[in-house]
């Protein structure tokens, strides 16, 4: 899929949770072709930021050529790109790296599995699902309630149950202990994206059911774009490969997280 | 119409703008972004002569104004280079010059053979300054005994433009420069990385898989410079500079310090077309100036 550098105006940037903004950025003219999965490198307007911040895909409307983006306040970029008001020029490249393989396989029954921020790439996958004709089940973790992000919108396209530490939304506990998961022939696929302890206790709980899984990684990342070697994970295949180009989209048999 | 054309040996360059080594992959990554044939040459990733996995991840931590990597020479050997990435990169319309790197002298004066039969590699860039690699790398280029062994060795063994990348971990730069030019180096390229660490506090850990890396950006530019300007002084072959270089402007400065080219590294990470804009930007201030050429302002420093 052929890569774009864009310069793109902030349309919007508003609180989607208590340190999370959901950024919307047009494109000038049409909006390239691009997959769920996939992500941006996101040029931070701060100068004492160096890098490119890589961000996830979280929706995109093909009529306006608009892009949305859940930033997370992390640290100085992630703060910088949060206060970025509109008519703001952020520089990007998009779109980057592979999504999720969901328009090769038969799915009919996904599971789409979120933590934290990781529930990102997911609206852009349901959405894409729906459009398609099959419905998603959502399954969303977090610490606490108001810590899991756009419950309205994901509901929009499917059902979502939810996990949080606190009890304070949904079952109480992690997403692996879930009710949900007590019946595992209801579903075909599992599409996960969140924190790396999190995707581990899925693919295990997927290869323990015999159910195919997809999991996105988040890798600290310079280029985005596989010149440079940093992000490398390690697969059974090919050894290290990039995560940016290579992914950060996996299938879990590729992953040397078991052995 | 300004002249931009340089030359590193005998090696002729359209311009002297370069990608460095580890920044740029095998250039059709960037081709999305920008014309890559504009480039006065692409140097592409190291290369050693058995295949490497490189350091574990995390091999990047972002430093004020810049950045640390332990990639630890990730690529797929000499082999894989010839049979299946050089049938690709010989279509690009510019010198296409391989880093090459080793454990041992051995390692190195093979490889370079290996590549020394390909027709459409120009040039090779002898890497004696990765800091990364626990064997080799680093260790030959901080002496200008080792230095001048390994690149001593390569010489015969290697006939065409041998360009030596010189480490900046040294009390001086210019010894270890002559060394090699005394052992036959066609030019030097300066500066690879700065060693350096960074550290989680919060953690208690350090950042990187490897503890310390190779620091690189604008915070090394200056370091950078001063070398540059220290050593196209001391040597008579061609120096080619690089070290933080984000703009056209920065790479001007190298070429007045006395840079017959330059090399752009961790800028590709942050803008992709940048060394387009760099090569735009030079024949700009040249005009802007009224100089006929590029030569006109090598070591120009008044």
């Amino acid at each position: 899929m052929k890569k774009y550098q864009s310069d793109m105006v902030v349309v919007d940037n508003v609180m989607v949770g208590p340190c999370a903004t959901l950024l919307t950025l047009q494109y000038p003219g049409t909006l390239p072709d691009m997959v769920a999965g996939q992500f941006a490198e996101l040029q931070v307007p701060s100068a004492k930021v160096l890098l490119r911040r890589p961000i996830s895909i979280h929706a995109i409307d093909r009529d306006k050529n608009l892009v949305e983006f859940i930033i997370q306040i992390v640290g100085e970029g992630t703060q910088s790109l949060a206060s970025a008001k509109t008519g703001d020029v952020i520089n990007v490249l998009l779109p980057l790296g592979n999504g999720f393989g969901y328009r090769s396989t038969h799915v009919s029954r996904p599971l789409l599995i979120g933590g934290g921020v990781g529930v990102a790439p997911l609206l852009f996958l349901g959405q894409d699902f729906a459009e398609h004709g099959i419905k998603p089940t959502f399954l969303f973790g977090g610490r606490t309630e108001n810590l899991i992000l756009r419950k309205d919108e994901f509901m929009k396209y499917g059902d979502l149950f939810m996990t949080t530490e606190d009890g304070s939304a949904g079952e109480k506990g992690f997403v692996t202990n879930h009710s949900l998961l007590l019946d595992n022939e209801q579903f075909d696929r599992i599409y996960a994206c969140g924190p790396t302890p999190m995707l581990k206790a899925v693919a295990r709980w997927a290869m323990e059911h015999e159910i195919a899984c997809e999991v996105s990684l988040e890798h600290k990342m310079a280029c985005g774009i596989g010149a440079c070697l940093c992000c490398v994970e390690d697969t059974a295949d090919q050894g290290n490969v990039c995560v940016c180009k290579e992914g950060p989209v996996f299938t879990i048999d590729r992953l040397k997280w078991f052995n | 119409m300004v002249q931009l054309n340089t030359k590193i040996g005998s090696l002729e360059l359209k311009n002297p703008v370069m990608t460095a080594s580890g920044t740029f992959g095998y250039g059709t990554e960037y081709a999305d972004f920008m014309d890559i044939n504009r480039l006065g040459a692409i140097i592409v990733k190291g290369t050693t002569l058995n295949p490497r996995q490189g350091n574990p991840y995390p091999r990047m931590a972002e430093t004020p104004s810049g950045m640390l990597n332990a990639v630890g020479l990730q690529n797929k050997g000499v082999d894989y280079f010839v049979d299946h990435i050089y049938p690709e990169v010989r279509k690009i319309e510019t010198n296409i010059i391989v880093n090459v790197s080793g454990s041992c002298i051995d390692d190195y004066v093979q490889t370079a053979s290996i590549i020394n039969t390909l027709d459409d590699i120009p040039a090779i860039e002898l890497n004696i300054s990765c800091p990364n690699v626990k064997q080799g790398g680093m260790a030959f280029g901080v002496k200008p005994e080792s230095a001048a062994q390994v690149v001593s060795a390569v010489r015969k063994a290697y006939d065409k433009t041998l360009i030596v990348k010189l480490s900046p971990n040294v009390t001086d730069i210019t010894e270890i420069a002559r060394a090699v030019e005394g052992a036959g180096a066609d030019s030097v390229s300066l500066i690879n990385t700065m060693l350096g660490m960074a550290i989680d506090a919060e953690k208690r850990k350090p950042i990187l898989s490897t503890i310390t890396g190779g620091m690189s950006g604008p915070a090394v530019k200056p370091v950078a410079l001063r070398m540059v300007w220290q050593t196209a002084k001391a040597v008579k072959i061609p120096v080619i500079g690089l070290g933080g270089i984000c703009s056209a402007t920065d790479a001007i400065e190298f070429l007045l310090a006395g840079a017959s080219a330059i090399q752009i590294g961790t800028a590709n990470f942050i803008d992709p077309s940048i060394s387009e804009k760099v090569i735009d930007g030079i024949a700009d201030y040249l005009q802007r100036h009224n100089f006929n050429s590029v030569q006109d302002i090598i070591g120009a420093l008044e």
